[in-house]
């Protein structure tokens, strides 16, 4: 292994992958990798964060990761309380640092937020004494997603360094195409990103990758291609013509799978559009990890979870 | 660093690799007489587990069948370990491999030295997540005494009459290179 595995997280919140060291990243994807083991005992639980309360703030439509989290905590026998948007007294106008103050006089030892706002969790790290993990802000970042994508390529390929990997579709409005950029150029992973003009972010060239405005040459030898979602209920109407067309261009088919490396793997963060930005035998053929994704995302939260409980009294978020 | 030098000086080697070697051979038999077959043998990180692999060598010498070990990791079962003492740091995590499912075995947790017991309260936590077994045996190399909860080992191979602030040092050759056990006037290692 390239980069050499750091002894502690020294922080108090995961916030984003842009504050982590190589170090860090390796150590969180290694402790994960023992945890791994708990989900295949009969007795899917271990006691380490017994008494721990574990608040999860989801202000934001989430499915997949705040079931991945609340099953993490659940594993590591913390307390968990579901907060979503539509339940609580945001709808009712209350601000952010109100709703935490108000949740911090419960005591909870972590948030775990996710936020239409950029930078909302590095706010709540700032005036709460919680541990706060980022579950996704606005168009910013979405590090656990990256950690366990990363967690699933090195698990497949015994390594990240020197990986080629393909991101494709709409990275412009992608913070896991944001997170997995920062990740992968710090782990020594070559990066491409493949989408149309419209579906690119300003300043595309500071994320690290080579830039395709077609999907077929960014295909070219590649280990692993990363499809993500076509947000179509913001985007469709403004960014490409149609659903139609952007299949015709930009979806990953068996035909233009076959122009990657042999041994290439499909990765999708989901929810996946089928017929849109991948094709269903794709998606459920023998190079798909996506379900890898889904078992490894619990491991990796639950090595955050663990790791942090060490980073109370660490300073806060990106300092 | 010249304190550590000092402490070398001061230790006392309590047995050698010869010892160490009779001593697991006498262990083995005495864990063969007393509970036969069904054996698991789960040694636990870091010397617990060389410890059991040359116990289940000798086992199978003297039974003729082969004794499965796994190696147990007790981090996250340890009662120092959690929410939260402030700023420490979190033990990496090792593996844990029970080869078999462990139910109606008699399980043997092995280690290299039993000192407060809490180590293998932590062990019995861990084992019972994974199912039944018939049943819980300890086999340590080197009981030292002061123990802080109800605990007693099965198979001792020597006991060590220890203060309590006293460091005993079990060395074997897969982890350090060499085998010996030495006692010292440092505090620390050993549980």
């Amino acid at each position: 292994m390239a980069v050499e595995s750091a002894s502690e997280l020294k922080r108090k919140d995961v916030v984003g992958i842009a504050s982590l060291q190589p170090g860090e990243i390796q150590l969180i994807l290694d402790t994960a990798e023992e945890l791994l083991e708990v989900a295949r005992r009969p007795i899917k639980k271990v006691p380490v964060l017994r008494g721990a309360t574990v608040v999860n703030l989801f202000m934001e439509p989430s499915t997949r990761t705040r079931f991945s989290f609340e099953m993490a905590e659940k594993r590591l026998s913390a307390d968990t309380l579901n907060f979503s948007a539509s339940t609580s007294s945001v709808s009712k106008g209350e601000t952010l640092v109100d709703t935490a103050r108000n949740l911090m006089a419960m005591a909870p030892d972590y948030i775990v937020i996710r936020h239409p706002n950029v930078g909302a969790p590095h706010r709540l790290a700032e005036v709460v004494p919680a541990s706060i993990i980022n579950a996704g802000d606005g168009i910013n970042e979405h590090p656990t997603q990256a950690l366990l994508d990363a967690f699933t390529m090195r698990q497949h390929f015994g390594r990240l360094e020197g990986l080629n990997v393909v991101i494709a579709g709409d990275i412009r409005h992608s913070r896991v195409a944001r997170s997995n950029a920062f990740l992968l150029n710090k782990m020594g992973a070559k990066l491409r990103f493949a989408a149309p003009a419209s579906l690119l972010p300003a300043g595309v060239e500071e994320l690290g990758a080579t830039t395709f405005l077609r999907l077929e040459p960014a295909l070219e030898g590649a280990d692993v291609v990363m499809m993500l979602r076509i947000q179509r209920e913001r985007q469709a109407a403004v960014n490409f013509p149609s659903a139609r067309e952007y299949y015709d261009f930009f979806a990953l088919t068996e035909e233009r799978l076959a122009l990657a490396a042999p041994h290439a793997v499909v990765m999708h963060p989901g929810p996946m559009n089928r017929g849109v930005e991948i094709d269903s035998q794709v998606a459920d053929g023998e190079r798909s990890l996506i379900l890898d994704q889904v078992t490894n995302g619990v491991a990796v939260r639950m090595a955050i979870l663990y790791l942090l409980a060490g980073g109370r009294g660490a300073a806060t978020a990106d300092s | 660093m010249a304190d550590k030098r000092a402490a070398r000086a001061r230790r006392i080697q309590i047995m050698d690799a010869g010892e160490i070697e009779r001593t697991i051979a006498r262990m083995a038999s005495e864990i063969v007489e007393s509970n036969g077959s069904d054996l698991l043998l789960v040694g636990i990180h870091t010397r617990g587990i060389p410890l059991a692999r040359r116990l289940a060598e000798r086992i199978s010498v003297l039974t003729g069948a082969e004794v499965p070990v796994g190696r147990l990791d007790i981090t996250l079962y340890r009662d120092d370990v959690g929410p939260w003492r402030p700023a420490h740091q979190q033990p990496l995590l090792k593996e844990t491999v029970l080869p078999v499912p462990i139910n109606d075995l008699v399980v043997f947790l092995v280690d290299d030295v039993l000192f407060t017991g809490r180590t293998i309260r932590a062990a019995l936590g861990s084992l019972v997540d994974y199912g039944r077994p018939r049943a819980v045996r300890l086999a340590v190399l080197v009981d030292r005494g002061h123990r802080e909860l109800p605990i007693a080992a099965d198979v001792v191979g020597k006991v060590l009459q220890t203060t309590s602030t006293e460091d005993v040092q079990v060395h074997l050759a897969e982890v350090d290179g060499d085998d010996g056990v030495w006692v010292g006037k440092e505090a620390g290692h050993g549980g």
